[in-house]
């Protein structure tokens, strides 16, 4: 059915105006938007755009006419009807020749809309609004039981892959449902895994209109009955990104790791002050060479020391085996922007404190300017972390898989502490910090945990380093 | 010269030989036949020492004639002993062709007499040797019955297999990587340990794609999959180990966890191993494919001698993420 073009109301009080000029004419194509006709009235004199896209059939209102306010002054048809004059309208028809519109010039026929081309009078009602959108859509299956398009790209998009249609019979959906990002537009099996997961209700996308043709109409019932609660619903005003594949990758990894391991955490208080003396002595003749000289090296070098000690800590669990690693390989968290990289030391129960700092440092910027190979990153055997690094007292971090232990640095704060002495006690500052080992109890005892801490402690407290 | 101490790691080659040695020792029947294995001590040196120790009645040093080798070998094996016959490379396992084929695979089935011979011999490219010293000959021998194959690519593995292959009361194409033999090294048990012939090896755990591939493949596999990784693509990598028999099971079971599959050998594409492991999987796996099954095999053509071209010829892990992410992408 034709779309009827209306005399605007410029105005609240305007009853009527004037058609000035005819900027199309009758057969002529027309897009949404575009100016249309010129007219005039009491208060201003205006460009009126078409309301919809197609061809002008008829104009009931020529120029110089005025009309009231609302009423008929053209129609334009749609692509792919077949047209002819509205009888009986208002204004003496338009004399012009109907249907010589009878073919527009279209860009493309639609494939799955008509079934016999062109045929004379079929008067179809392809929409009875207008076309939303000029350009034609790709051939969509949508609304029709696909009538078999035997092209590659059509029998892969309604047939798929063989898992794929395995999953559609299974839970009762139909492929041509779904929106596919594969090849040819290919239900991948993302696709149908994330399509059954989302919510019905919330089917009509929130926020944004779709960019791409919309792919299905709200109305639709589907057949799959909800397996998860939504995050949010329908109406509720969310910005949804999608997540990074680092960020993805920690998801998993966090959650398993808490799957996998009987996670305990064991705090002990470590008094770093001799270690700063050291650092303090050493900074300078370090900054020379261009390392920067931190606590972290010296506490690798702790931890290291520990686990000559106690390997248990430094091994896996394969099945009922344990896996004794023979390097001492530590990881050390670095935060990003981004997200969160822990790459690692490698051999580092072979390193001095120079050899260790250098390698911190260099991992350290190679991370953030992402510049880390695989191997930097892979081959760890225990962790360490650095929750105080914003001023938190310790944290309680979770195992790096597969590795059976890792250690939380807490930040370094000065404290009035007890020193006892054979002359008495007093009290004095010391730099003091909360080391927290988190350890997998599958395979180590408290005990041991505890006394590799200690070991650790009493390396950084004695800090006889050599540097 | 006597076997290395455990405590320091041992190459590929030096796995073969402690296996050979062991074995000897272990049991009297077991001897070891072919081209410049006694006094030489190998062309590779893996029988290095064998002649000193078990005497030349045990290593046996015989003219160029592999019909004769293995042959012979197969007599030996009729009559009750245990030959190890050695083919100085591979490719010239074509001339026992016959007495393999016609003779070992098929004795058993006609004369309830076993053969319980290893034929083994270093296999492979990447060394600049041309046609005549890059052979990956094991689509020759797989279609047929009466033969086992093994194709180990750890040194833990070359110890293992060759022990089950010398044990074992049948035929046994044990096909060893040149590439590998001294590229490759790890600390071995001390004990007495065999890997079973017919079980794969899972290299790499994954979830979105997998590499089915055995020999020197398995490290090109390895390196594509870290590359992946970075893609955020998990891939998992299976070392068939053996491929006659070979483990379906592991075959089959992790394609119906990651659902993609590729099949990566050193051999020429056309009628390479890969067609069967790819027809498998079509068969029985088919309900859990979402992208076809593909192949990543060498050139067909005969191994080029010259440097660049031979590299053009093998699969790298170039070729091997070109296929991998056209497959994760479908």
């Amino acid at each position: 059915m034709p779309t009827d073009v209306v005399m605007p109301q410029m105005g609240e009080s305007i009853a009527e105006g004037t058609v000035t000029r005819w900027i199309k004419q009758v057969g002529d194509r027309v897009e949404r938007d575009e100016p249309l006709f010129e007219i005039s009235t009491d208060k201003v004199d205006a460009e009126i755009p078409s309301p919809s896209a197609g061809t002008l059939v008829e104009v009931l209102a020529k120029e110089g006419d005025t009309v009231a306010v609302n009423s008929v002054v053209a129609r334009i048809s749609a692509e792919g009807e077949a047209s002819a004059p509205a009888p009986a309208a208002p204004a003496p028809a338009a004399e012009e020749k109907p249907p010589a519109v009878e073919e527009p010039p279209q860009k493309e026929p639609e494939p799955a809309r008509e079934e016999p081309p062109k045929q004379e009078p079929p008067r179809k009602e392809p929409e009875t609004e207008p076309e939303p959108r000029p350009t034609p859509p790709p051939a969509k299956p949508a609304e029709e039981a696909a009538p078999s398009d035997d092209s590659l790209e059509g029998r892969r998009r309604s047939k798929s892959s063989p898992l794929v249609r395995k999953i559609a019979e299974e839970n009762d959906v139909d492929i041509s449902q779904i929106e596919g990002s594969g090849v040819s537009g290919r239900v991948t099996k993302q696709d149908i895994l994330d399509y059954l997961e989302k919510p019905r209700a919330a089917a009509q996308a929130p926020a944004q209109p779709a960019q791409r043709a919309p792919q299905q109409a709200p109305a639709r019932p589907s057949g799959t009955p909800q397996e998860q609660r939504p995050v949010f619903a329908a109406g509720e005003k969310v910005h949804v990104e999608p997540m990074s594949v680092m960020r993805r990758k920690i998801a998993d990894h966090m959650v398993m790791s808490r799957r996998t391991s009987a996670h305990v955490s064991t705090v002990f208080e470590v008094d770093f002050t001799n270690v700063d003396r050291l650092r303090k002595q050493h900074k300078a003749a370090y900054q020379e060479k261009g390392v920067n000289l931190t606590f972290l090296p010296f506490i690798v070098n702790a931890v290291v020391n520990g686990l000559r000690d106690w390997p248990i800590l430094n091994a896996s669990i394969d099945g009922d085996n344990v896996v004794y690693k023979q390097d001492i390989n530590v990881g050390i968290a670095v935060a990003l922007d981004w997200g969160l990289i822990v790459p690692v030391v490698k051999q580092a129960d072979e390193k001095n404190i120079l050899g260790l700092s250098r390698t911190i440092n260099d991992l350290g910027e190679r991370a953030r300017t992402k510049k880390l190979n695989p191997d930097d990153v892979q081959g760890g055997t225990f962790t360490i972390t650095n929750p105080g690094i914003y001023g938190g007292l310790f944290g309680l971090p979770i195992i790096n898989q597969p590795q059976v232990a890792i250690l939380g640095v807490g930040g370094i704060k000065k404290r009035p502490m007890v020193i006892e002495t054979e002359a008495g006690d007093s009290i004095a500052i010391r730099s003091m910090a909360y080391l927290s080992l988190t350890f997998d109890h599958r395979l180590v005892d408290g005990a041991v945990a505890d006394q590799f801490m200690a070991k650790v402690r009493s390396v950084i407290e004695d800090a006889d380093f050599a540097l | 010269m006597t076997i290395s101490a455990t405590d320091q790691e041992v190459t590929y080659l030096e796995a073969i030989r402690q296996a050979m040695w062991e074995e000897m020792e272990r049991d009297p029947a077991v001897f070891l036949i072919g081209e410049d294995v006694g006094q030489y001590g190998g062309a590779f040196r893996t029988s290095a020492g064998l002649i000193d120790h078990f005497g030349a009645g045990r290593v046996i040093d015989t003219p160029i004639a592999e019909a004769a080798i293995v042959g012979a070998a197969a007599g030996a094996a009729m009559a009750g002993m245990r030959p190890i016959a050695e083919m100085q490379f591979i490719d010239f396992i074509s001339c026992a062709f016959d007495m393999l084929t016609n003779l070992a695979a098929t004795q058993r089935y006609r004369t309830g007499i076993g053969v319980p011979m290893v034929v083994r011999g270093p296999s492979g490219g990447g060394v600049h040797g041309g046609p005549f010293h890059s052979l990956n000959p094991e689509a020759f021998f797989m279609n047929t019955p009466g033969l086992k194959i093994v194709a180990p690519s750890t040194a833990y593995d070359a110890k293992g297999l060759l022990k089950a292959a010398i044990r074992d009361d049948d035929p046994v194409i044990y096909i060893e990587h040149k590439y590998l033999y001294r590229r490759i090294k790890e600390h071995l048990p001390e004990k007495d340990y065999i890997v079973p012939i017919g079980k794969a090896a899972v290299r790499r755990e994954g979830k979105d794609l997998t590499i089915i591939t055995w020999g020197a493949m398995v490290y090109t596999a390895l390196e594509a999959a870290e590359q992946l990784a970075l893609d955020g693509a998990s891939v998992e990598v299976i070392d068939l180990r053996s491929l006659l028999p070979y483990d379906e099971e592991a075959i089959l079971s992790s394609v119906a966890k990651t659902n993609r599959a590729i099949v990566l050998h050193e051999a020429t594409l056309t009628g390479g191993v890969g067609g069967e492991f790819a027809a498998v999987i079509a068969d029985k796996a088919f309900d859990y494919l979402d992208a076809p099954v593909r192949r990543v095999a060498s050139i067909d053509s005969p191994v080029p001698y010259s440097p660049p071209l031979e590299s053009f010829f093998l699969p790298n892990k170039d070729k091997v993420l070109a296929a991998a992410r056209d497959l994760l992408a479908y």
